[in-house]
């Protein structure tokens, strides 16, 4: 049979000596190796205090949107339900009243809307579906939870805190992704 | 005169009873310790970090764990044997901490004018004791292996007295070398005169290798660890323990690589001598110098401690042919020749020849 790459070896099956018997030769050697193994820098990042830096591209939790005025961009025109194809998106719309501009930008708005996190698959097509940029994909990822129901989120878990009462909590959240893609928008 | 023998019968009953408790805690600490410096000298040899949480690096971990073992639900099965399987536990413990009986820890301790050894019992025949309480240790096992009523946990048991078994054998040949020179089997003589000359292991190099990975193999360590092999075969003799009983086996295993590695340190180590330093001189430090000698046999054992783990992390675990072939046909043989070979030297010399 012809080998698959130039470097395959012949094993060898030679029965071992008496020296070789005792191994202490080669369990000499792999202890070198494991006493450089022991300051070598190592490779643990201690998670909660000290962060990986993420890809430019990382696609995390979802957030929807506000205007700079602080109104909900989402208008519930289920683009972004149609569009995934985890079918993690539900939403029920409603009609913006009379009184209720300074809260929703458009005239219909999503009364509810709720993201499975189970089921979505942070393809980020929601994101790219959407006419109003409503919602897109932040940097923060799928924490844990004791329940299945604990990661369907819903608008209130969604929502991005209101840049005019809380412009700190609102850059926060709009994180390096979003802020790189309108710089090169 | 009465009274003054019993006052004096007092002292020294208070004072080996100090003794013990000291010696007995500061075994069960330094075992405690032991868990969590494999775990970092593991971490550390595959390049991560180990437990650093509880504590300032990590230093609470074994209380942490200690705690783990207590909290957890014992279980004793339905068809087992309840005396023995509580036996067994207590039995691996008993032998394991009997050990440091006759160890000699330090010289004389002047205390309000007495001279308090540091030894619990000097006695002639301290390291055919070591021996005695050490096979005892396969009780533990067999007991527990036995109680379980389990086929799984009888077998490890009867794997793991076969390998403690088969290699006290060249443990004791390679000791009995070691005798001949010392001639005696006293722990304080044979310190004694490695203080006044030199460490045993430079006349003894391959009797005190081979005592060392017998060592190894008594202690259930990696390479020779079958008895429990946690990942290849089931867990061992104490599969069918939960709780504060699997601790104590656990536990008793780690108390062993402590003795076991002052025992070394005693025999081949020159025990609490200070290297390099002559002791004789320094006995204007009182007792002082009593505690540098047994911070210098501390020393020694934490490096043994460490070759231990650093062996543990380094090599996987024999097949169990190849554990009995290593044993019996090169361990034996080798522990035979070194016997034979310093057996001729030492008849030599008495007879008056000059080397
Ligand atoms: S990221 Fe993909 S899977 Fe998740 S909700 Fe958006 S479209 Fe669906
Ligand atoms: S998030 Fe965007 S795509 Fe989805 S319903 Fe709202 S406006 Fe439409």
């Amino acid at each position: 049979m012809q080998a698959l790459t130039s470097r395959a070896k012949p094993v060898d099956r030679k029965p071992m000596t008496f020296l070789e018997k005792l191994y202490v030769w080669s369990i000499f050697k792999g202890m070198m190796i494991t006493l450089r193994h022991l300051f070598k820098k190592k490779a643990t990042i201690s998670y909660p205090e000290e962060k990986r830096p993420f890809s430019p591209v990382f696609r995390g939790l979802h957030i929807l949107n506000r205007d700079e005025e602080g109104r909900e961009r989402c208008t519930a025109c289920g683009l972004c339900a149609l569009a995934c194809p985890a079918e993690a998106i539900t939403m029920e719309a409603a009609e913006r009243l009379p009184g209720e501009e300074n809260l929703y930008r458009e005239e219909k708005y999503a009364a509810k809307y709720e993201i499975n996190m189970l089921r979505c698959i942070f393809c980020g097509l929601c994101e790219e579906a959407c006419p109003k940029d409503a919602v897109y994909l932040s940097e923060t990822f799928a924490p844990s939870n004791y329940q299945r129901k604990g990661f369907i989120y819903g608008k209130q878990d969604l929502l991005i805190p209101n840049p005019k009462d809380n412009p700190g909590e609102y850059w926060k959240a709009v994180g390096n992704r979003k802020a790189n893609k309108e710089q090169s928008n | 005169m009465h009274s003054a023998l019993l006052a004096i019968d007092l002292f020294l009953v208070i004072e080996k009873l100090v003794l013990i408790v000291g010696i007995v805690s500061i075994s069960l600490v330094i075992a405690m310790y032991e868990t969590y410096a494999e775990r970092k000298v593991a971490a550390f040899i595959q390049d991560r970090r180990g437990p650093n949480r509880a504590g300032p690096f990590g230093i609470l971990q074994p209380l942490a764990d200690g705690l783990k073992l207590f909290m957890k639900e014992e279980i004793i099965p339905n068809t087992s044997n309840r005396f023995l399987f509580i036996l067994g536990p207590c039995l691996a413990m008993l032998a394991a901490m009997m050990t440091s009986a006759v160890i000699p820890w330090g010289g004389t301790l002047n205390v309000f004018g007495r001279e308090v050894n540091l030894q619990i019992a000097d006695i002639n025949i301290g390291i055919l004791y070591v021996f005695g309480v050490v096979s005892m240790g396969v009780y533990g096992i067999m007991i527990g292996g036995w109680a379980s009523n389990n086929k799984f946990s009888l077998m490890a048991a009867l794997r793991g007295a076969s390998q403690v078994i088969s290699y006290e054998l060249p443990m004791g040949l390679s000791l009995i070398a070691l005798l001949m020179l010392t001639g005696s089997l006293k722990m304080s003589e044979i310190v004694g005169q490695q203080i006044d000359s030199w460490y045993n292991v430079l006349y003894q190099p391959l009797g005190f290798f081979i005592f060392l990975v017998c060592a190894f193999a008594e202690c259930n360590r990696t390479p020779f660890d079958l008895p429990e092999a946690e990942n290849e075969l089931n867990f061992g003799y104490h599969q069918e323990y939960s709780s504060m009983k699997l601790g104590f086996y656990l536990f008793a295993e780690y108390i062993n690589m402590f003795i076991s590695s002052v025992v070394m340190a005693t025999l081949f180590w020159g025990g609490y001598d200070i290297p390099f330093v002559n002791d004789a001189s320094l006995t204007g430090m009182g007792n002082w110098l009593v505690l540098l000698q047994g911070l210098s046999l501390f020393i020694k054992v934490a490096i043994f401690i460490f070759v231990f783990m650093w062996v543990r992390w380094t090599i996987p675990r024999f097949r169990y042919d190849q554990l009995m072939n290593l044993g019996w046909k090169a361990l034996i043989p080798l522990s035979l020749v070194n016997m034979i070979v310093t057996a001729a030297i030492v008849l030599l010399k008495t007879n008056g020849w000059k080397f």
